[in-house]
């Protein structure tokens, strides 16, 4: 099997429950552009290089998740809105151990 | 009044090359960006960063990317409006078009052509519920007229290249210098790190990590911040000051070429891909990542294409009676506006004895 289930909230608040390839080469960013649930142009602007923020979500569910690069804290660092659990959706890789991963889109900014 | 045969507006990789296409053309450019230097993101966000698919360059950085493009055109002499934002347009009667920047620069072209990205970049402001009430009143964005800030107390806020770079410089000339930082650790030059180190360990900065600016105050204009310290369970101090400047970094946001009268979609704007990537507007086109149709990719490369064919139209709407064929650069070489040429060497024909 090598696709998992994500639910993700978008900024207005809807959840979508998304099957998500584990064998493309794909982060959590991407995911989102690919079923639309962001427009466009207001995530990935820096196209994944963990240097916009614009990706930002907050991790619902107590997956464990890869720890945070230099480069993903340092973003955080300046991003608004960010809570406890905040992440840089382009620096979540997806992979099987993700597999029912509840996430939300923090709000643009 | 500036005037020119193609506007551009937007100074990224594809800006740039269209302007040596132009140029082959025999077709002047001009270009306008809200950034103060050329190169769009590849310049501001990235410049260290390789970037792997340009056709013929295996790894190239995007900042030397940018620095063999200005060199590319610098035969064809092209205009800058550097550190401003295109604002307005108009149609004057006889179908040419002004463009006027936000400071009230303004440009006439027959053609336009919108190489702007993602868009211009704005300053990411913090949330603080105050803060517009003190822009320009103590509270700046952006530093423009470093001197402002001589003999004046100055709280820079931010962890990036910017923060740091401004810190570095107005060390000297502030009366005093704060910068707040959420973090301990910055990221930016390594040198830039360490000379703010030094700084500090010389009195000369004040340096309060992890700590943010959590609300202004002041009258009329702004008088002091607070600064609450994340280490100390929240503790509050209260700096007096006269400027407090964030730093954190920029974001693109379409602005004000949305209001054009463009067929816009998914924030990019509809161009026709089966000609010439001309916008609903005859003598508007949109190209690099401005732009969408069917099948769109935001690669430089395709940039570079559609700034390719943009500059073929724009000639024959330029030049609606004269004949042409595309020339190739090996046959035609390249005759800068400024006088230099450059060809392929003649072929040596000679008797081998």
């Amino acid at each position: 099997m090598t696709d998992i289930k994500i639910k993700i909230t978008d900024r207005e608040g809807v959840l979508h429950e998304v099957d998500a390839p584990t064998d493309m080469n794909m982060n959590l960013m991407e995911l989102v552009r690919s079923y639309e649930l962001a427009p466009e142009g207001t995530i990935g602007v820096c196209g994944g290089m963990a240097m916009c923020a614009s990706c930002q979500c907050y991790v619902k569910s107590d997956h464990d998740l890869p720890e945070k690069s230099d480069d993903e804290e340092a973003m955080l660092a300046e991003a608004f809105y960010v809570e406890d659990n905040s992440r840089l959706g382009c620096q979540i890789h997806l992979t099987e151990e993700l597999h029912g991963l509840e996430v939300e889109l923090a709000p643009e900014s | 009044m500036i005037k020119t045969d193609i506007l551009i507006i937007g100074a990224g990789p594809t800006g740039l090359f269209a302007v040596f296409e132009a140029g082959l053309l025999q077709l002047k450019c001009h270009l306008i960006d809200a950034l103060p230097q050329p190169g769009g993101q590849c310049a501001e966000i990235y410049p260290k960063k390789p970037i792997y698919d340009i056709p013929g360059f295996p790894e190239i950085l995007a900042g030397d990317l940018v620095t063999n493009l200005m060199e590319q055109i610098k035969p064809f002499q092209p205009g800058f409006t550097l550190g401003e934002r295109a604002e307005t347009i108009e149609k004057l009667e006889d179908g040419q078009f002004v463009v006027t920047t936000n400071r009230g620069t303004r440009h006439q072209a027959p053609v336009i052509a919108i190489a702007g990205g993602l868009g211009s970049f704005e300053p990411r402001k913090p949330l603080l519920k105050n803060l517009p009430q003190y822009e320009d009143q103590g509270v700046a964005y952006m530093i423009k007229d470093p001197e402002v800030y001589r003999d004046k107390k100055v709280v820079i806020a931010g962890g990036g290249d910017s923060a740091l770079d401004w810190t570095i410089y107005l060390a000297d000339m502030a009366a005093e210098l704060t910068l707040v930082h959420r973090r301990n650790e910055f990221r930016g030059a390594l040198d830039s790190v360490e000379k703010v180190q030094q700084l500090k360990d010389q009195g000369k900065i004040r340096l309060i990590t992890p700590a943010e600016v959590t609300d202004l105050k002041g009258k009329d204009k702004l008088e002091s911040v607070v600064v609450t310290k994340t280490s100390e369970d929240g503790k509050e101090i209260e700096l007096h000051t006269d400027y407090f400047i964030p730093l954190f970094g920029l974001s693109p946001k379409l602005g004000p070429i949305a209001d054009w009268g463009l067929e816009i979609e998914k924030n990019a704007i509809k161009v026709d891909n089966t000609l010439d990537y001309q916008t609903n507007i005859p003598g508007i086109y949109a190209i690099g990542d401005v732009n969408t149709y069917p099948g769109k990719l935001k690669l430089i490369l395709c940039g570079f294409h559609e700034a390719t064919l943009m500059c073929q139209s724009a000639y024959r709407r330029i030049h609606p009676d004269k004949r042409y064929v595309m020339k190739y650069t090996t046959v035609g070489g390249i005759h800068g506006f400024d006088g230099s040429k450059k060809e392929a060497p003649k072929a040596v024909v000679k008797a081998i004895e």
